[in-house]
């Protein structure tokens, strides 16, 4: 029973994070649902995704939204959607129903056989994968920093400097004092 | 109903509102918040297999990958989103569809 109040309020809380009009509250709607799933997770023993999803989920990216929105700015303009409502929920359907087609047969018999522990096959077992997620996790902050830096533009060339790069540079002194050069001269 | 009937409904509730949402929101954040909400049914959808099939930690291990990878794209993406509200003003889907300034 609590399960299903669980999973109700999730769906409630992702529908209220859609139709939210200002944008702040749709972000705390979304660190709500995030939290319940995180619950869910817990209720199917997975304790350590559990945690990582209250914490990423609905602590370190609410915090990223509340950030992008403090600097965006409130954009609360009614504007239409693309897509009209009703042709919208027909499409959702169909999605649902291919996609409940496609899970509800497979709900099977649990596969036998031992299973190694989460930090086994984290670490040892998915090595790889790891290595490639601390490789994307750094593209994201180079990405985010680049992104987040101000565009500079460039500064504009002077009259001197635009003259000194188009003339011919100069002798060096040591050249022109040589006695190979002197000579060279008087013939 | 058992636990795993209530995660079903709980994937196909949490994708269908994901969808939804991608497809009426001209908002770039809005559609951000899409994208999270279509992660966690995913998510969701990863641990309840590992639970039926009774291998949870290999669901939890392809879960972590799942989240670091949604949270990177949340981040670039309200990145992007914060550089067209500077340089268009706006945060309106369509306003960028002209591709003018």
């Amino acid at each position: 029973m609590l399960n299903a109040i669980l999973v109700v309020g999730a769906v409630v809380g992702a529908l209220q994070a859609i139709r939210a009009k200002r944008l702040l509250v749709s972000a705390l709607w979304l660190a709500g649902c995030s939290a319940m799933v995180s619950i869910l997770f817990y209720a199917m023993d997975a304790r350590e995704m559990a945690v990582i999803e209250l914490s990423v989920g609905a602590g370190l990216v609410t915090v990223l939204f509340v950030f992008a929105i403090s600097i965006a700015g409130e954009d609360t303009s009614d504007v239409r959607a693309f897509v009209p409502k009703p042709l919208a929920w027909l499409l959702v359907l169909i999605s649902i129903g291919l996609l409940g087609w496609m899970i509800i047969p497979t709900i099977g018999a649990p596969i036998p056989g031992v299973e190694p522990s989460f930090s086994e096959i984290l670490w040892q077992q998915r090595g790889l994968d790891v290595i490639v997620q601390s490789g994307l996790m750094f593209a994201g902050i180079v990405g985010l920093l680049g992104l987040l830096a101000d565009a500079k533009v460039p500064a504009k060339e002077t009259a001197a400097q635009k003259q000194a790069a188009t003339s011919i540079p100069p002798p060096p002194k040591a050249l022109s004092q040589s006695p190979a050069i002197r000579e060279e001269a008087h013939v | 109903m058992t636990l795993l009937e209530i995660m079903v409904v709980g994937v196909l509730g949490l994708a269908g509102v994901g969808m939804y949402g991608l497809l009426i929101s001209r908002n770039l954040i809005k559609i951000v918040v899409s994208l999270q909400v279509l992660v966690k049914g995913a998510m969701l959808a990863l641990i309840a297999a590992g639970y039926a099939s009774g291998h949870i930690n290999l669901a939890q291990s392809m879960a972590v990958t799942v989240i670091v990878a949604d949270t990177v794209v949340a981040v670039i993406g309200l990145a992007l989103a914060i550089q067209v509200r500077r340089r268009f003003g706006t945060l309106d889907v369509k306003e960028l569809a002209t591709l003018q300034k």
